[in-house]
């Protein structure tokens, strides 16, 4: 609250001291003041209700840190505990023993930087290409292409599981990353972004002797960073908490990723709640991490449109 | 340094219907030389230029760089230095690594990228801004780098694309006057793209004026102010512009210019009356520069004058401009300081015929 108080008084200040209200006639100091105060209980009520939605919000993920903590079946208990009666690391240890969690987490993050790093490549070239290269057909592409982005994930599965059969891409890694490496919606991102690229920009660049490679990568992509931080943000969380596509492709318990693991628990280890919140937490710290090294980047990237000058 | 050749140039772009934005130009460059492309929006000067500089394709004709005919070249091979309206520098990089990039891109050893960053900065006043990003400049300082990106590459060719459009007034006139001392310390061939008739004026060795995609003349600025070859550049080049009346040369005896309506008749000394004999009875428009129009005290008071209502007098201090309207005609003159009837008062306008520009009527050729 401590933040919000300045913005509240500096409010108050700018309405007493605007001329015309001081200015005005006997009544005028009675009616600023019924402003003042509506506007008052305004703030109030709107800070309460963020208030409120954010703890609302907090409140599993605070219970799921605290449970991964509580001895084996508290969490299960009547009345529920919020806070653990005692804290235990058995669950995390068991998980890295005897669950072999490290391999899962190994999976995950080899899938998540690897899908993360070819998209940016991927799309970015690709967006880049649609919004400033010339070649015949680019916008009718780009058009069709674009509704590719209404079509639901799941209406793709099926053909995309027999391509990948035919490929005898099925329980590898690439049977994961290689679907994800392009998507519509990055290289809608960045083609909107490339767009305000200014062409003279391009131009000069291939007046001194760059090649097309070249300026995509001296001129181009500094100049798309905020967006590309963006990207990979977006694509490193989707990547990472995929679920439905690791399950389908991989069979081998060698292969799973994270969630697919965790799931296989929950089945395996139905009670064990503290178990399954320990297995949870660990999934979303590095998700949480990328948020908060990118998130400068990220809320730049997401500004972009509006504020570009 | 290199001559610059163009042989039936022309640009057809393709975007549903068919538009020619540059109908067959051809025009000679010498080594050396400072020729400025001038003309209004969407004339096709800018897309010359482009094509000169291998950003986009002939669609006919060829464009040569000294004797190697350069269609199929790309930019980078032309060995030409182009500066654009907005500076295009690129904004990640300092301004020493904007000056060298080029320079990088040819392998060039850091020593000498270096020795050539300092002296293209020596000789645009930079120095002290090499460690600066562009956004940290001001719009002159930044043109500068821009300007100071093509030295450093010593090309055989220097393209301008209306550089200076940007700049306020103040840093125009100084950055054209770097540019005019650049032309004479480097003596490279420069071609210059500019809307604006005083840069044209006062930088080009020879001026193409185009319209509509085609070259309306192409000659030194003093001729092109002088003998316009057709109405259009007789009304691009000069400010405030020449005025023009469309008329009829009539008389058996001594010959007169009518305007159209009849609202003046003008007695035309007998050395412009042979000049226009051919055109007799036909319609024509004459043109006279506004430094060649007078206010005068009545109708005997010079052999040529018509009578008009004063609409506006602009003082400039060294001069006025003065806007009257003689029939249905608007007229503008260029007189020097005086004192002036009031707003809507009846004067005389004198013309120095001898000045005079004569243009047919429908094709808008000069005559005589």
């Amino acid at each position: 609250m401590s933040r919000t108080n300045p913005r509240f008084v500096g409010g108050t200040a700018t309405e007493h001291y605007r001329p015309g209200a001081l200015g005005g006639p006997a009544g005028g100091r009675g009616r600023v003041d019924s402003a003042l105060t509506r506007r008052r209980i305004s703030q109030v009520v709107v800070y309460a209700l963020l208030i409120i939605g954010a703890l609302i919000a907090l409140l599993p993920m605070m219970w799921m840190l605290s449970a991964s903590f509580m001895p084996t079946g508290e969490a299960s208990t009547y009345p529920p505990h919020f806070l653990p009666s005692r804290i235990t690391f058995s669950h995390y240890r068991e998980l890295f023993t005897r669950l072999n969690l490290g391999r899962y987490l190994f999976n995950s993050a080899l899938i998540a930087f690897t899908v993360t790093g070819l998209s940016l490549v991927i799309n970015s070239m690709a967006g880049y290409a649609f919004a400033k290269l010339r070649f015949r057909g680019r916008d009718r592409a780009f058009r069709i292409l674009s509704l590719g982005l209404v079509l639901p994930v799941q209406v793709a599965m099926l053909p995309l599981f027999l391509l990948m059969k035919n490929l005898h891409l099925i329980n590898t890694y690439w049977g994961v990353i290689i679907p994800g490496m392009a998507s519509i919606f990055g290289i809608f991102l960045i083609r909107q972004y490339a767009l305000s690229i200014p062409d003279d920009m391009l131009d000069a660049a291939r007046i001194d002797g760059a090649s097309e490679l070249r300026i995509y990568w001296s001129v181009v992509v500094p100049g798309i960073l905020p967006i590309l931080a963006t990207l990979a943000i977006w694509t490193f969380l989707a990547t990472w908490n995929d679920f439905m596509w690791p399950l389908i492709v991989l069979s081998d318990e060698a292969h799973y990723t994270l969630p697919v693991a965790l799931a296989n628990l929950s089945g395996e280890h139905v009670m064990d709640t503290e178990l399954m919140m320990a297995g949870s937490v660990l999934t979303v710290i590095p998700v949480l991490a990328v948020f908060l090294f990118l998130q400068r980047y990220y809320i730049q990237g997401v500004m972009a449109g509006s504020v570009k000058g | 340094m290199a001559s610059v050749t163009l042989s039936g140039v022309r640009k057809i772009y393709h975007e549903g219907v068919e538009q020619v934005a540059v109908h067959e130009v051809s025009l000679g460059v010498k080594d050396g030389e400072f020729v400025v492309l001038v003309g209004p929006s969407g004339c096709g000067k800018s897309t010359t230029l482009r094509m000169i500089a291998g950003l986009e394709s002939i669609s006919a004709g060829t464009v040569k760089i000294g004797d190697r005919v350069v269609n199929d070249v790309p930019p980078k091979a032309r060995d030409i230095a182009m500066v654009f309206q907005n500076y295009a520098l690129y904004p990640h990089m300092t301004v020493r690594e904007n000056l060298g990039f080029a320079l990088k891109l040819r392998n060039m050893s850091a020593a000498d990228i270096n020795d050539r960053v300092k002296a293209a900065a020596a000789t645009l006043g930079l120095e002290d801004y090499l460690d600066r990003k562009p956004r940290q400049l001001s719009g002159g300082q930044r043109q500068r780098v821009a300007l100071g990106r093509a030295i450093v590459r010593q090309p055989q060719v220097f393209l301008f694309d209306e550089p200076l459009s940007n700049l306020d007034a103040q840093m125009r006139v100084s950055m054209r006057r770097e540019i005019a001392r650049l032309h004479q310390e480097l003596k490279v061939t420069m071609i210059y793209v500019t809307h604006d008739q005083v840069e044209a004026m006062t930088l080009g060795d020879r001026i193409v004026v185009m319209n509509k995609g085609h070259v309306m003349q192409i000659d030194t600025p003093l001729n092109l102010y002088e003998k316009p070859k057709n109405r259009f550049v007789a009304g691009f080049i000069g400010n405030p512009a020449m005025n023009f009346a469309n008329g009829t040369v009539e008389g058996g005896g001594p010959s007169r210019f009518v305007a159209e309506g009849g609202d003046w008749e003008i007695n035309l000394p007998q050395r412009v009356a042979s000049r226009l004999s051919g055109a007799r009875g036909k319609a024509i428009t004459m043109g006279i520069r506004p430094e060649d129009v007078t206010i005068v005290a009545g109708p005997r008071a010079a052999a040529a004058t018509a009578s008009a209502r004063l609409d506006l007098v602009e003082s400039l201090g060294n001069e006025t401009f003065i806007y009257a309207s003689a029939g249905k005609h608007d007229v503008t003159a260029r007189v020097s300081p005086q004192s002036l009837p009031p707003i809507g008062s009846k004067i005389f306008l004198g013309f120095d015929l001898e000045k005079a520009h004569f243009f047919d009527a429908v094709s808008g050729e000069r005559i005589g």
